[in-house]
């Protein structure tokens, strides 16, 4: 068979764990990938539609208030202003053109929270593509209006009852469709994870955040900022915003995890920080697992962060030490979600608001002056009910406790 | 690795085909498993397929997942799947024993490593379904440095140069896809011809045996009338345990009655 195109490991990471069936259909795609990136026509459409339809370039807003430390910055890249709400419509815009370049009329993809599944349905609708999408039946529950989107727009949602009935199952199920459709269906991946090419493709479709953020910061500062933060899950936002700033060795990388309820714990989703490292979904990279090598379930309070492995870049960049990887529990993620909503009238995504904490607590120890660049992935609006619920939980825990305290 | 050279040889002069059962080990528990394996065997089975359960077999269909779901509610480990596999390799000393398993069960317990218990409790053959030949190199060799077998697959769409590799790096047996898709009944098998059934053995592959969709015994008749060299059924067993997970008597007689018709038509 042909040989590949592009290397499909970075450092010693990634490959092409896949039955020897998906082959073909891996190799025809990395194919219509580098035929793609040669054709001025196509990169002529893909931009049209990130700026007509998506609505690129999206801003850089400093904060006013919300910076705890009057010696530091925090800059936002407003990803959260993207049609569909977050990053995510930037790259399956890309994949849907490359579907039409195959030839193909149909559309496979999973989803967690609903927002890979949102993007790859607006993208179908526009584009004319018949999209199904698998989604854990546990997160159908938690997320009715994401499902009700994707069927406004054309979508048929497909339950997953295997396994936890989460992103990790829905993945899986996917992938199975894959293996007995390739022919005439494309598998729109929706993060920077995944066999080779995906974790490629993913990056090259979404590194305009941080080409973007790079101008407009060094316009608005002059210089580049000290760190770039961004969460990170499968890790497609993060690898987006860090793409361009890689070879600036003065900007220091910050991916920040979902810790959970700690990752002491077992119920966090941080596969980087557990340092151990295995086969999943196709490629070789940072998992959560036990000894015996079966996948465990991650946890986070943020949908779209709960999946257990990491994309293989972001294990490389933290291997070679070009980038830190950090975790931040849930309620550190829920404090920044409120703080800046009252600070600066933004709701951000739960996913966001991961890099949001991280980038407080950085600047709450600064002793000198410092830039910091967040990547505000995506808006909260998709979240508003759970926090609602979850706040009126802790208030009523508060007043039972109260009430008990009276008692004594 | 030699077992599978003397079951061929024998099948041969008998003029038969090779009929191969698959099921989980461990399921639905370690101590049912072990008589059904042993059933396996009892009703005719030429060599036998195990798999041992993972959170997330990705090749597979519904009823595969449901036999890797028991198994691991039962609490069953790949250290107690080789546990029950060396029972098995004590009650029969001469079929051969394949596994067909993920990257990740091997990757964790180190390559080395799991060649090495692996061929210490008896096992001729390891398949990996989320490998595909051009990330094979270090499993093979490790493969190869403890005289197992290393299984590939040919899929329906496969081309001239991976044949050329898979019989170069092939060991034991061909595993044949006869369809694109996960295991499981809900597709049928698709024939393949017997002129791309010849395409193959032109190369000289490991003896192919064609899998996926094998549920019935004119299935494993028309494997080997167009010149496979046997057949591999999974689901269609298993889902005789899943029928009758609460009477392992009966679950036990109804699988030998199949395992007896299926071989009958090899």
């Amino acid at each position: 068979m042909s040989e590949l195109k592009l290397n499909p490991y970075f450092g010693q990471y990634g490959g092409m764990f896949v039955p020897q069936l998906l082959v073909p259909a891996l190799k025809q795609l990395e194919q219509a990938f580098v035929d793609a990136l040669q054709d001025p026509a196509f990169d002529a459409e893909f931009q049209q539609l990130l700026t007509e339809y998506a609505g690129r370039p999206t801003p850089l807003t400093l904060c006013r208030n919300l910076s705890p430390n009057p010696l530091v910055k925090i800059y936002m890249k407003r990803e959260d202003l993207l049609h569909g709400g977050a990053h995510k419509t930037n790259q399956v815009l890309g994949q849907a053109l490359l579907t039409k370049r195959m030839g193909k009329k149909e559309v496979i993809a999973e989803t967690g929270a609903g927002q890979h599944g949102v993007a790859t349905a607006l993208a179908c609708a526009l584009l004319g593509l018949k999209c199904r999408i698998y989604m854990g039946a546990k997160d159908i529950d938690r997320q009715q209006p994401n499902v009700f989107r994707m069927k406004l727009m054309g979508a048929t949602v497909i339950p997953v009852t295997a396994g936890s009935g989460t992103l990790k199952d829905a993945v899986n199920e996917a992938m199975r469709d894959w293996s007995a459709s390739y022919a005439t269906s494309h598998y729109m991946l929706g993060t920077a994870a995944g066999p080779h090419p995906f974790p490629t493709i993913v990056r090259e479709f979404q590194k305009m955040i941080g080409e973007e953020a790079k101008q407009q910061i060094l316009k608005a500062e002059g210089k580049l900022p000290d760190a770039v933060i961004a969460c990170v899950g499968g890790g497609s936002n993060a690898i987006g915003i860090f793409a361009d700033f890689i070879k600036e060795e003065g900007v220091r990388l910050i991916g920040v995890e979902p810790g959970g309820k700690g990752i002491n714990t077992h119920q966090h989703g941080a596969a980087l920080s557990t340092g151990s490292y295995g086969i999943l979904h196709g490629a070789y990279t940072a998992i959560m697992q036990t000894t015996d090598g079966q996948i465990e379930e991650s946890y986070s309070v943020s949908a779209g962060l709960d999946y257990p492995a990491v994309g293989p870049q972001h294990t490389h960049l933290q291997q070679t030490g070009r980038a830190e990887y950090v975790a931040v529990n849930d309620d550190e993620a829920l404090a920044a979600f409120q703080h800046l909503a009252m600070a600066e009238g933004i709701i951000p995504a739960l996913e966001s608001s991961h890099a949001l904490a991280h980038a407080l607590k950085m600047a709450k120890d600064a002793t000198e002056p410092m830039v910091l660049l967040v990547n505000l992935s995506g808006r909260g609006d998709k979240d508003l009910s759970h926090v609602h619920s979850i706040l009126a939980e802790q208030a009523a825990e508060q007043t039972a406790n109260k009430t008990a305290e009276g008692a004594h | 690795m030699q077992r599978y050279q003397q079951m061929f040889s024998r099948l041969k002069a008998e003029q038969r085909g090779a009929f191969v059962p698959f099921v989980t080990v461990g399921d639905p528990g370690p101590e049912l498993s072990f008589d059904i394996i042993k059933t396996l065997i009892d009703g005719g089975a030429d060599a036998l397929e195990l798999g041992i359960p993972f959170s997330d077999p990705i090749a597979d269909g519904p009823t595969i997942q449901n036999a890797n779901i028991r198994a691991m509610a039962a609490g069953v480990t790949p250290a107690i799947s080789f546990e029950i596999i060396r029972k098995i390799r004590a009650y029969n000393a001469d079929i051969p024993i394949g596994l067909l398993l993920y990257s990740n069960l091997v990757m964790a317990r180190g390559l080395d490593n799991f060649y090495s218990q692996a061929a210490a409790a008896g096992v001729d053959s390891v398949l990996i379904a989320d490998v595909p030949l051009h990330e094979s190199k270090m499993f093979r060799q490790a493969a190869m440095a403890h005289d197992i077998a290393p299984i590939f697959i040919v899929p329906p769409n496969v081309d001239d140069d991976d044949l050329r590799a898979i019989a170069s790096y092939g060991r034991g047996y061909t595993y044949l896809l006869s369809r694109a898709g996960v295991t499981g009944t809900e597709t049928q098998a698709a024939m393949p011809t017997a002129e791309l059934i010849a395409r193959i053995r032109a190369y000289n592959p490991a003896p192919p045996l064609l899998g996926f969709g094998i549920s019935t015994p004119a299935h494993v008749k028309d494997a080997i009338a167009n010149g496979a060299a046997g057949a591999i059924c999974g689901s269609a067993i298993v889902k005789i345990l899943e029928q009758n997970l609460q009477q392992p008597d009966k679950l036990l007689s109804e699988l030998k009655s199949f395992i007896q018709q299926m071989k009958a038509a090899s």
